[in-house]
């Protein structure tokens, strides 16, 4: 096989001592970039981007990948700890991953977190080795009805899934999708719902909403509860690390779901963030019944299939980069940028005539990941303890780094106060049981669907048949509807087995 | 509800349910007023502007409905109370220093407002001495600044303290 | 004292305060601490490399006593990034990088600012545009594409792909319907990378793209040039498709559609800046032109090297918003 020697080649490319020790510096700096929330892959990649400059494009793509592997795995940290989403992506880990950690098992959740990442990487980089050309063919296929059905899909893999009455969820969702419409309407041109203000032009980013409803909005309920993160009794063993390893193969099916899904979010490309949310609903929908309701309290299942969508989609975000130059992901369109300034070409031709570079490139990922988990696994202890430290210590300082992040979205002082005012929304949402969860997702992935939907329209002028007009589209849109009405659906199905 | 919650009574759950519903009733009156005016019917070639958010508008003023007719429905359970006496002024310690905090930062700084602020509130609600204090509402601020002005280079707000150094 | 010592010892003062501030001039202020960079754009486009093209070169020669930080400020079609440096008045460490939306934006859309408001800083390049389409169709030149553009049937007109709404590419996709009485379905989408992967999948039938965004799709065959937006054929002759160069695609004049447009790649400042602050960049400037990376950059992109400084520059701004007004104004593009 041609893939396999090309890949050994680049292993040897890969492990020169000076690419290992990149590999690691990238690392780290990726995990501290993915815990710091608002300082994200795509910005960190940007930042860093100049000083790779000076080495060779093999090297440097080398570091800046593990950057962004760094700051894939680092997202989840602050997501299970504090409820903090360090990354968009990982807003999906936070249901399950932070009541872990107020149960006192934030370890397991980390453990479980950073394996199942390991594992979406692995499943992804295996694609791009062996399918490379065939499934860069297929992401042409993808125009606008094509995007919006699977946004479509996303919605509807979700819906269904808060508790509490479904008026407030409808209310969650459409003041998300009223927040995404906000500022500047890509298809014409014109300023919406701005009031003339200047702070309201470039709309809201979600991470702000985030960072207030979550973050914000946990440490007054904590406040409120009495001074204490629950999660003191934090374990602080390895041994975590091996019980959880022992727990996870139970859930193979979830894992093996969450990666097509994202292997297939990440080519198409629809990126990480809705596949780990599709990720999340779809394990919650085919749970067993008994465990159902055991989602967004604590399901160790509903850390693994986020994390492993999102980082298969991650990961494979960056095929549609290197074979078709078109970035999958921000931090794609990043590192696309990178190779320019470096004198490749991204496109078909990559593979033909940069070998040493593609190869040199995939063979990191494979080292990359796994120096990355070795990494990320073995800081769980220290992570785990964090929570250990008192509340009123650690809680102006999750404020401060709030802050941070809400400042570095956009360099605007006026998100700081947004994410402020987001805290206390999230604050009264969560006492009087709006889910927020719907609202995130309408905030993410609003403004993307609607776009798409009006690109159809401008493409079929005008002609809602265009999202049944072929196999691909047609089967997407058909299997949202199924999704859509999945529990009449089961009722029929039960009805006819009774009869 | 025990003895203890009626005494320190604050706001009904039920009065929080009208007002936020109400919050969001007058917001989607807005977006579907806002929207109106820049379009909202669906042209030749596909939906305008407003289109979509005014639809969105319109639902969510249907939810915000819903909701109000649901608590006033359930007038005759008991209500509970919306948050404690104690608790609220629990939640306000953090919230009112955290404005002061993000409201300060844009005349003297990040970096010395976190400082003010971290240990403040550490020695406020904390009670911690001065000795714990010091290293830390001192040592984050710096960490960070090494972190962001330094090593990324994403520049923060900076106030006079700052422009003094040279930054 | 006479008072004619006086005044020429007024005179040789001043004399002498002339010469210092004008002959040393670009050594005499340094910024005292790290320049903003802002891109009015998101990142990873046109702008934004070429941003962090130039931050990455001033870094590595060091060029500049202070470090260039690259800040993208893309909100509301770059307003966000014009309106924080219009807002930054006299300070002398802010730079803001253009595109065409410095006169797109306020136009479409009625946000207060203009250029006028700012300082121009240099030209540094001009983009290209081109006309692409798809490889696996019949057109191989401008006319036969034209034509089938005029002989589509109104209920389905030909559809081209932009980036942006009221941006460049629909403004000259405007002006072709504007000189040949035909009329375009455009299609927004958010980045020229995203655009030319429309093309290539036909989803839809032409796109403006610049040379740079869609250099890689012509080398693999996929896309195919029709005519570039520019009074001259590029000059350059390395063969980059085949036995095809960039020079070898004819001028949209030749082929009977006399159009030109040419994107800004500009530098502006606050305004209220001093003479000898703008010197000291455009010496930095100079200095990025004349390395090895910013000539691959250029090659790689195709890029009308164009430089400007000053009053030159100032004009060419000026006709170029007279130009945008006109030719928006007659597609409807203003904002009411």
């Amino acid at each position: 096989m041609d893939e396999i020697q090309a890949l050994f080649h680049g292993f040897t490319v890969a492990a020169q001592p000076l690419n290992l020790v990149l590999m690691m510096v990238g690392i780290l700096l990726g995990v501290l970039i993915g815990v710091l929330p608002g300082l994200g892959g795509a910005n960190g990649v940007a930042i860093l981007l100049p000083l790779t400059f000076s080495m060779s494009p093999t090297s440097a793509i080398i570091m800046l990948s593990c950057i962004y592997w760094g700051a894939l795995f680092g997202g989840a940290i602050t997501s299970v700890l504090f409820n903090i989403p360090g990354e968009p992506w990982s807003v999906a880990t936070t249901f399950d991953g932070f009541p872990m950690a107020k149960q006192g098992k934030a370890g397991e959740a980390l453990t479980a977190a950073f394996t199942s990442s390991f594992v979406g990487a692995l499943v992804a980089v295996l694609m791009i080795t062996f399918l490379a050309p065939l499934v860069a063919k297929f992401a042409l296929k993808f125009g606008p009805p094509e995007y919006f059905s699977v946004a479509l899909l996303t919605f509807c893999s979700f819906i269904g899934m808060a508790k509490g009455t479904p008026f407030k969820t409808v209310v969650a969702m459409m003041l998300g999708f009223a927040l995404a419409g906000i500022g500047l309407d890509n298809v014409t041109g014109q300023l919406r719902m701005t009031f003339g203000t200047e702070q309201l032009l470039r709309g809201f980013d979600f991470l702000i909403a985030v960072i207030g409803l979550f973050g914000i909005g946990e440490i007054l309920l904590t406040m409120e509860e009495g001074l204490n993160f629950k999660g003191e009794s934090a374990r602080m063993k390895m041994r975590v690390v091996i019980d959880t390893w022992k727990e996870l193969p139970r859930y193979w099916a979830t894992s093996i779901r969450s990666c097509l899904v994202g292997c297939w979010m990440g080519i198409t490309p629809g990126g990480a963030t809705p596949a780990s949310f599709m990720g999340y609903g779809l394990a919650k929908r085919f749970a067993k019944d008994k465990d159902k309701d055991s989602f967004g309290r604590g399901n160790i299942e509903g850390v693994v299939a986020p994390e492993t969508a999102a980082h298969a989609a991650g990961t494979s975000a960056l095929l549609p980069m290197l074979t078709l130059g078109i970035p999958g992901s921000p931090t794609a369109a990043v590192l696309l940028g990178g190779l320019i300034i470096w004198g490749l070409q991204p496109g078909p031709l990559l593979f033909v005539e940069q070998k040493d570079f593609v190869w040199g490139l995939i063979a990191s990922m494979y080292l990359g990941n796994i120096a990355g988990l070795l990494v990320v696994l073995t800081t769980v202890p220290f992570f785990a303890a964090i929570l250990r430290i008192p509340f009123s210590i650690i809680a102006p300082i999750i404020i401060v780094i709030c802050a941070v992040g809400a400042y570095t979205v956009h360099n605007a002082m006026f998100d700081v106060y947004l994410m402020l005012g987001f805290g206390v929304v999230g604050y009264v949402f969560k006492k009087l049981d709006y889910p927020l969860a719907p609202l995130v997702l309408a905030l993410v992935l609003g403004d993307r669907a609607e776009e798409n939907f009006r690109q159809s329209m401008l493409i079929s002028q005008g002609n809602l048949s265009v999202f049944w007009s072929n196999p691909l589209v047609g089967s997407i849109t058909g299997l949202s509807m199924i999704l859509l009405f999945w529990p009449l659906i089961s009722l029929i199905l039960q009805k006819l087995k009774t009869k | 509800m025990n003895d203890s919650d009626k005494v320190e009574r604050t706001v009904g759950v039920r009065v929080m349910e009208y007002v936020v519903a109400g919050i969001v009733l007058a917001f989607s009156a807005l977006l579907m007023q806002q929207s109106d005016k820049i379009g909202a019917s669906w042209a030749s070639d596909g939906p305008q502007s407003g289109y979509f958010p005014f639809r969105v508008g319109a639902i969510l003023a249907i939810g915000a409905l819903a909701v109000i007719v649901q608590t006033a429905l359930a007038r005759n359970q008991t209500d509970g109370n919306f948050v404690g006496r104690g608790a609220l002024r629990d939640v306000m310690a953090v919230l009112l220093p955290s404005a002061i905090y993000v409201a300060a930062m844009t005349w003297i700084g990040f970096y010395v407002a976190s400082t003010v602020f971290i240990g403040a509130f550490m020695w406020w609600l904390g009670k911690y001495r001065l000795p714990v204090i010091a290293p830390i509402a001192l040592g984050i601020p710096v960490a960070l600044f090494l972190l962001f002005e330094l090593w990324f280079k994403v520049p923060l707000p900076k106030g006079p303290l700052e422009t003094m150094f040279g930054y | 004292m006479p008072n004619i010592y006086k005044t020429v010892a007024y005179a040789l003062t001043v004399g002498a305060a002339v010469i210092a501030l004008t002959a040393p001039a670009a050594a005499q202020w340094k910024p005292t601490k790290p320049v903003e960079f802002v891109v009015p754009a998101g990142t990873g486009g046109g702008a934004d490399q070429m941003a962090r093209t130039i931050q990455g070169i001033v870094e590595k020669h060091k060029l500049m006593s202070e470090s260039l930080v690259v800040v993208n400020k893309s909100g509301a079609a770059g307003a966000e990034g014009f309106l924080a440096v219009k807002g930054a008045n006299r300070d002398p460490h802010k730079i803001i990088i253009t595109l065409s939306n410095l006169f797109t934006t306020p136009l479409a859309t009625n946000v207060p600012f203009n250029w006028k408001d700012l300082t121009p800083l240099a030209m540094l390049a001009l983009d290209e545009f081109i006309l692409w389409v798809n490889a696996e169709t019949p057109y191989k030149t401008a006319q036969e594409y034209l034509a089938a553009v005029k002989a589509a049937p109104a209920t389905s007109p030909m559809k081209m792909a932009g980036t942006g709404s009221k941006q460049e590419d629909q403004i000259i996709t405007a002006q072709i319907e504007q000189a040949l009485g035909v009329k375009f379905t455009y299609v927004p989408f958010r980045g020229g990378g995203d655009v030319a992967v429309q093309l290539v999948g036909k989803h839809v039938d032409s796109t403006v793209n610049n040379p740079i965004e869609a250099v890689a799709q012509w080398r693999a065959g996929s896309l195919r040039p029709l005519c570039v937006f520019d009074s001259k054929r590029l000059p350059y002759n390395d063969k980059i498709a085949g036995t095809m160069s960039w020079g070898d695609i004819p001028t949209c004049r030749e082929q009977g559609l006399a159009i030109e447009y040419l994107m800004l790649r500009g530098l502006f400042m606050a305004p209220g800046v001093t003479q000898e602050q703008v010197a000291y960049y455009v010496g930095v400037m100079q200095k990025v032109r004349e390395t090895q990376e910013w000539k691959d950059l250029m090659a790689n992109g195709a890029f009308n090297q164009t430089f400007m400084t000053g009053d030159a520059y100032r004009k060419w701004v000026a006709d170029a918003e007279t130009m945008h007004r006109a030719v928006m104004d007659k597609a409807g593009f203003l904002a009411k």
